[in-house]
C-alpha cells in the first residue's frame, strides 16, 4: 500500500464517529459556508477613501516604513530625490515600470533578466516598484508580480526599496478586502515594513534580511 | 427565597469559617438557607486528576442531594467547585453520551448545573446587591481565581462587591489575573512550579502594602496562605464571604 | 515513543523533574519572565484593536473544525491542485519516511547543503540530523533557530526558540561559533538587538545567494487553489523560498484550509497572537512553481504531506482539536508554567501549553516525559482564554490525564490498541478510591473530620514523606477546632435565632 493510501485510510478511519464525515462538502462549497459562518467583519469602522489612505500612512509608518505624497506628476522629482539622498549609484527597474517614473533619476538603472543571479541583485543599491494592493488596517503592501513589481527577489536581496502606491485606488481598508483582489495563482508577497525580528528577547527590532529600508510613495491623482 | 449551601468538602473540614460568614450574609439579606448535611464533594480533584469515572458517582450523590426543587438556589463559596458543577457536570454528561451509555448521567446532573451559583454571582445576579451592608477597615487586595476568573466569567462582580463594603481600601493586585500555582494535584505533582508561582503571586501581594489579600475560594488561599506564612509575609489571606460579612456590630477581626 | 517518530531524541526526564532544576536557574527565570511578559501586553492590545476579535476566533475554529472533519477529500483536492500548478506531492507516514523523501530529493539535485525556513515539522522529524547523516547540511536561517544551531542548543520556544537566551548569551554564542560555520560576527560585536540581527544578516548572506536548495515548512495550504503560505518576519523565509532553484516544503497534513478566503481569518488572528503585530512583515504565498519565462522563484517544487502521529490525534475525540492549532505561541506565552519552567523541560520541539497537549498525543504517552505532560499545568485556561482557534486546552489535559492513569483504546500508528493504566499511579488511585468511598458516606466523611478536629493540636505544619512535596515550600492550613457540619447541627446555622454572632465573629 502507497503511503498516500495509508494516510487517506487512517483518516478515514480516524473520523468514524462524525457521522457525516462521509458525505463531505457540497461541491461548491456551499455547505462549507454554511458550516463556518463569517460572523466577522468585513473591515474595521466605516473610513472615507481619504482616511483609508491616512490610515495607511500611518501604519505604515508605525512598522518603520518611510511613508511620503505626491501628486502624479510630482513623482519622477520625487524618487530622483529618494534615490540621490539614498546615495543609490544604481537601481533597479521590474520591465513594466513607466519609464517616466525613473526619468528624472541620475542612478545607472539596472534591468532584471531571467538570468540574473542573486549576486548581482546584491550588487544593487536600490529597486523601485509598483505594487497590486495595500492593506490600511495592516499597513500592508502586496506585490504580485505584475511587470510594474517583478519578480519577487528583486525587492528583497537589494538593502532599498521604494514601493509606489497608486492612492486611492489600489488601497482597501482590510484583509477580507484585499485577498478579494489578488490572484492566488500569482507569486505574492505580503510587505509590512522593513524586515524585523523578534527572536531576541521577543523585543521588535527591524532590519535582517529584507530590505532595511522601505520607502512608501503614496502617489494621487493619476 | 431558600437555598442551599455547597459548602465544599474543603471548607467544611478546613475552613468552617467562610460557611458561618456565608450563612451570615445571606441570611443578613434575607435568604434561608439550608445545608444539606448529606453533601460530601463535587469530584472536582478526581476529575481534573484524569479520575473520571471516579468522580461520576460523586457528581451523582451531589444532585441527589442537591437536585430537589426544595432549593431556589445553590449557592457555593468556591469558583472551582462552582465550575465543576457548571462547567464540568456537563462534559461529564456528553462523555458518558459519547461512550455509548446514553444521556442518564446528563439528565440526572442537569438540575443541578442549571441552579448552581458561585457566591458573588448569587449576590449581583440573583440579588442584585452589590452594597451588602459590609463594614471591614482594611486595605484589600483582590485576587481573582482562575476558574472563577475564566471558568465561570466573574469579571467585575466581586470587585463591586468589595469596592461597597464600608471602611474598605481597594488596591489593584499586579498580576492579579496569574494563577496562584495551587491546581489541585498539581501543587504537589509539579510542587517546584507551583511553589515558584506562589512565591510571586506573595510577592505582588506584598508589593501593595496591602494587610489582606482576598479571594473567594479558599484552595487556592490555602495554597497562597501557606506560603505566605512560610516567607513570613506581612499580609494575611481571607475570603471574600468573611469580608463580605463582616459588619459595623459584628466585625470580623 | 512511537517507532520512528522523533527520532535522534534523546530520552528525556519526566516534566517535573526537568523544572526542578529550571525554577532554580535564575537567569533562564529572569529572560523567560522579561521575553513573555513583553509579548504578552502587546498581544493584547493588538487584539483588543479589533472589535470582531471573538467571530474571528469561532470562525477560525469552525475552518479548521470542518476541515479536520473531512480531511482526506481536502488533502486529495490540495494534491490535485499542486499537481496542476506543476508541483510534486510526496506523502510521509511518519518521520523515517519524510527524511527518507527529503534526502532521495535533496540527492537527486547534486547539492550537499540547503537552506531552512524556520519550521516545526521539520524539527519534529528530527531532519536536519538525518540529512547530517547523510553528508548533506542544513542551515537554519531564522536568527532564533541560527542561535540553536551555533549554541548546539534544543529550542524552548515555538515562535523564538532561543527565548531562553539573553542578548548577552547570543552575542557571546555569535563571537564563539560562528567561524565555524561560514562568516565569523564582526569584531567588536555588542549586545545590542540591532548589531546582533545585522550579525546574522552578513553571516547568513552568502548562504542565501549560493543556496540551490531550500526546505521550508508553511503556515497553511489551500486546497481549491494548491497555494502554500509562510508567514514570516526577517525575510529569510522569502530568501529560502524565492532563491533556490529547488523548493521542498515539509508540512503537516492538518495545515491545509479550504478556500482561498478562509486566509483572510489566519491573516489577521495568527500576527497578533504570535508577534502582537498588526501584520507581520514578510508573508510568502506561492502556488506550484514558476515557468522558464518569469523564473521567479523555484522550477522545482515539492510537497511533503506528514502524518507521524496526526491521523493518531484525529481519531480521539476530545484531542483531535489539538490539530487545530496554527502554531502562534501566545499560550506559551501566557502560560505561568512555561514561564517558570522554561521550554526544554517539555521534551519536544513543541513546548507550552499547547505542547503538553501534542507530544503525547503525537507520540503516545508511553514515555515518561509524555506521560507527565499532561499533569504539567495548573489548569489556569490562560492558554484557552488567548487561543486564536479556541483549542480547549484544559479539556484536552484532563482527557489525557484520563488516558495515563485509565488506560483505554487509543489509535497508534493507525491502529487501535488498549492501553494500560501507567504504572506509577498506583497510590494515587488508591487514594482516590479511598476519597470516593469517603465521599460517598456522609457519615464517614464526618467521622474523618472530627477525627482531623480532636488530634489537631498534634498536626506539623510540615509533612515527611509525599506530602513534602506540599509542606517544602507551604504550611498546612490549620485544622478547625469543629468542621463546619457540626457547628451548623449544633446551631442550626445560628441564624435560627438570628444568633450566629458570636460564630461568625469568633475567628
Amino acid at each position: 500500500m502507497s503511503s498516500r493510501d495509508l494516510i487517506l485510510g487512517r483518516v478515514r478511519r480516524a473520523l468514524a464517529d462524525v457521522p457525516d464525515a462521509a458525505e463531505g462538502p457540497a461541491g461548491d462549497g456551499s455547505a462549507y459556508e454554511a458550516a463556518v459562518d463569517r460572523g466577522y467583519a468585513r473591515e474595521h469602522g466605516g473610513r472615507t477613501p481619504e482616511e483609508t489612505v491616512d490610515l495607511l500612512a500611518e501604519n505604515l509608518a508605525d512598522y518603520r516604513a518611510i511613508v511620503h505624497h505626491c501628486a502624479a506628476e510630482e513623482l519622477p522629482e520625487l524618487l530622483a530625490r529618494l534615490l540621490a539622498a539614498r546615495g543609490a549609484r544604481t537601481v533597479l527597474a521590474p520591465p513594466g515600470l513607466p519609464p517616466h517614473w525613473l526619468q528624472a533619476v541620475d542612478a545607472t538603472r539596472v534591468r532584471d533578466r531571467a538570468a540574473s543571479t542573486p549576486h548581482e541583485l546584491d550588487r544593487v543599491d536600490s529597486v523601485v516598484t509598483g505594487c497590486a494592493v495595500a492593506v490600511a488596517e495592516t499597513g500592508t503592501l502586496v506585490l504580485d508580480g505584475s511587470a510594474d513589481q517583478g519578480r519577487r527577489r528583486i525587492t528583497l536581496v537589494p538593502d532599498h526599496h521604494v514601493c509606489v502606491v497608486r492612492v486611492p485606488d489600489q488601497v482597501v481598508s482590510s484583509v477580507p478586502l484585499a485577498l478579494g483582489r489578488l490572484d492566488p495563482t500569482r507569486p505574492l508577497t505580503w510587505i509590512s515594513g522593513p524586515s524585523a525580528t523578534s527572536d531576541i528577547e521577543l523585543d521588535r527590532v527591524e532590519g535582517v534580511h529584507g530590505p532595511r529600508t522601505l520607502e512608501v510613495v503614496l502617489m494621487s491623482g493619476e | 427565597m431558600r437555598v442551599a449551601l455547597f459548602l465544599t468538602c474543603v471548607n467544611d473540614t478546613l475552613y468552617p469559617d467562610t460557611g458561618r460568614a456565608v450563612v451570615k450574609l445571606l441570611t443578613r439579606l434575607g435568604v434561608e438557607v439550608d445545608f444539606p448535611a448529606a453533601q460530601t464533594c463535587c469530584g472536582q480533584a478526581h476529575y481534573n486528576t484524569g479520575y473520571r469515572h471516579q468522580a461520576e458517582p460523586l457528581a451523582r450523590h451531589f444532585s441527589d442531594v442537591f437536585g430537589t426543587d426544595a432549593y431556589d438556589a445553590i449557592v457555593t463559596p468556591s469558583g472551582s467547585c462552582g465550575a465543576m458543577v457548571r462547567e464540568l457536570y456537563p462534559r461529564m454528561g456528553e462523555r458518558a453520551r459519547a461512550e455509548g451509555r446514553g444521556d442518564g448521567l446528563a439528565r440526572r446532573l442537569a438540575p443541578v448545573v442549571a441552579k448552581t451559583y458561585e457566591l458573588t454571582e448569587f449576590l449581583v445576579d440573583v440579588l442584585g446587591v452589590t452594597d451588602v451592608g459590609a463594614y471591614y477597615p482594611h486595605k484589600v487586595t483582590y485576587h481573582p481565581t482562575c476558574h472563577g476568573l475564566r471558568s465561570l466569567g466573574l469579571g467585575e462582580r466581586p470587585l463591586r462587591l468589595l469596592r461597597a463594603v464600608k471602611g474598605l481600601e481597594l488596591v489593584s493586585l499586579p498580576g492579579a489575573e496569574e494563577c496562584c500555582g495551587f491546581g489541585g494535584t498539581f501543587a504537589v505533582k509539579n510542587s517546584d512550579v507551583s511553589a515558584a508561582m506562589g512565591a510571586d503571586k506573595v510577592r505582588h501581594a506584598e508589593s501593595t502594602g496591602a494587610d489582606v489579600l482576598c479571594a473567594a475560594d479558599n484552595s487556592c488561599l490555602m495554597h497562597i496562605g501557606g506560603t505566605m506564612t512560610r516567607l513570613r509575609t506581612a499580609v494575611r489571606p481571607v475570603h471574600l464571604a468573611e469580608i463580605l460579612a463582616s459588619t459595623e456590630e459584628e466585625p470580623l477581626s | 515513543m512511537s517507532g520512528g517518530a522523533f527520532v535522534g531524541m534523546p530520552a528525556f526526564p519526566p516534566f517535573p523533574r526537568a523544572a526542578h532544576e529550571a525554577v532554580r536557574n535564575t537567569t533562564l527565570r529572569a529572560n523567560l519572565r522579561h521575553a513573555t511578559h513583553t509579548i504578552r501586553d502587546k498581544r493584547a492590545r493588538a487584539v483588543a484593536e479589533l472589535d470582531d476579535w471573538a467571530e474571528l476566533r469561532e470562525a477560525g475554529k469552525r475552518i479548521k473544525d470542518e476541515t479536520l472533519r473531512h480531511l482526506d477529500r481536502y488533502l486529495e483536492q490540495l494534491e490535485e491542485s499542486v499537481v496542476r500548478a506543476g508541483g510534486t506531492v510526496h506523502w510521509a507516514a511518519d518521520a523515517a519516511e519524510a527524511n527518507r523523501i527529503v534526502t532521495e530529493l535533496v540527492r537527486a539535485t547534486g547539492e550537499t547543503e540547503v537552506v531552512k525556513v524556520k519550521s516545526m515539522a521539520t524539527q519534529e522529524i528530527g531532519l536536519n540530523e538525518a540529512l547530517e547523516a547523510e553528508g548533506i547540511h542544513a542551515y537554519e536561517t531564522d536568527l532564533a533557530e541560527l542561535i540553536v544551531q551555533l549554541g548546539k542548543d534544543r529550542p524552548s520556544h515555538i515562535l523564538v526558540p532561543a527565548i531562553h537566551r539573553n542578548r548577552g548569551e547570543i552575542r557571546d554564542i555569535f563571537r564563539e561559533e560562528m567561524g565555524a560555520w561560514g562568516r565569523p560576527a564582526p569584531d567588536g560585536l555588542t549586545d545590542t538587538p540591532a548589531e546582533l540581527a545585522d550579525a546574522a544578516r552578513l553571516h547568513l548572506r552568502e548562504k542565501f545567494l549560493r543556496a540551490k536548495v531550500g526546505v521550508s515548512g508553511a503556515n497553511f495550504m489551500v486546497a481549491e487553489t494548491g497555494t502554500l503560505v509562510v508567514v514570516e518576519s526577517e525575510g529569510n523565509g522569502r530568501m529560502c523560498l524565492t532563491l533556490p532553484e529547488t523548493l521542498i516544503s515539509v508540512v503537516g497534513i492538518e495545515k491545509v484550509v479550504p478556500t482561498w478566503r478562509d486566509l483572510e481569518v489566519f491573516l489577521q488572528t495568527l500576527p497578533r497572537s504570535s508577534t502582537a503585530e498588526r501584520m507581520n512583515p514578510y508573508t510568502s504565498m506561492w502556488t506550484g512553481t514558476s515557468d522558464a519565462q518569469t523564473a521567479d522563484g523555484p522550477r522545482a517544487f515539492h510537497l511533503v504531506l506528514l502524518d507521524n502521529g496526526r491521523t493518531d490525534t484525529l481519531a480521539d475525540e476530545v484531542g483531535r482539536q489539538a490539530l487545530r492549532c496554527i502554531r502562534c505561541s501566545a499560550c506559551l506565552n501566557v502560560c505561568p508554567v512555561y514561564e517558570r519552567a522554561g521550554g526544554h523541560a517539555y521534551g519536544s520541539v513543541y513546548p507550552g501549553p499547547i505542547g503538553a497537549i501534542l507530544s503525547p498525543q503525537l507520540r503516545g504517552t508511553g514515555s515518561e516525559i509524555d506521560a507527565s505532560l499532561p499533569y504539567a499545568s495548573s489548569l489556569c485556561g490562560a492558554c484557552y482564554e488567548v487561543c486564536p482557534v479556541a483549542i480547549d486546552i484544559p479539556e484536552v489535559l484532563v482527557h489525557l490525564r484520563e488516558r495515563v492513569v485509565q488506560g483505554g483504546e487509543v489509535t497508534r500508528r493507525g491502529v487501535k490498541v488498549t492501553l494500560k493504566p501507567a504504572r506509577g499511579h498506583a497510590a494515587e488511585r488508591a487514594a482516590m478510591r479511598a476519597a470516593g468511598f469517603v465521599f460517598a458516606r456522609p457519615g464517614a466523611l464526618r467521622l474523618g473530620q472530627r477525627l482531623a478536629s480532636r488530634t489537631r493540636r498534634f498536626h506539623p505544619r510540615t509533612l515527611p514523606g509525599p506530602g513534602r512535596a506540599w509542606s517544602a515550600a507551604r504550611d498546612l492550613p490549620k485544622v478547625p477546632a469543629e468542621p463546619f457540619r457540626d457547628w451548623w447541627e449544633r446551631t442550626r446555622g445560628g441564624a435560627a435565632q438570628g444568633s450566629g454572632r458570636q460564630e461568625v465573629s469568633g475567628k
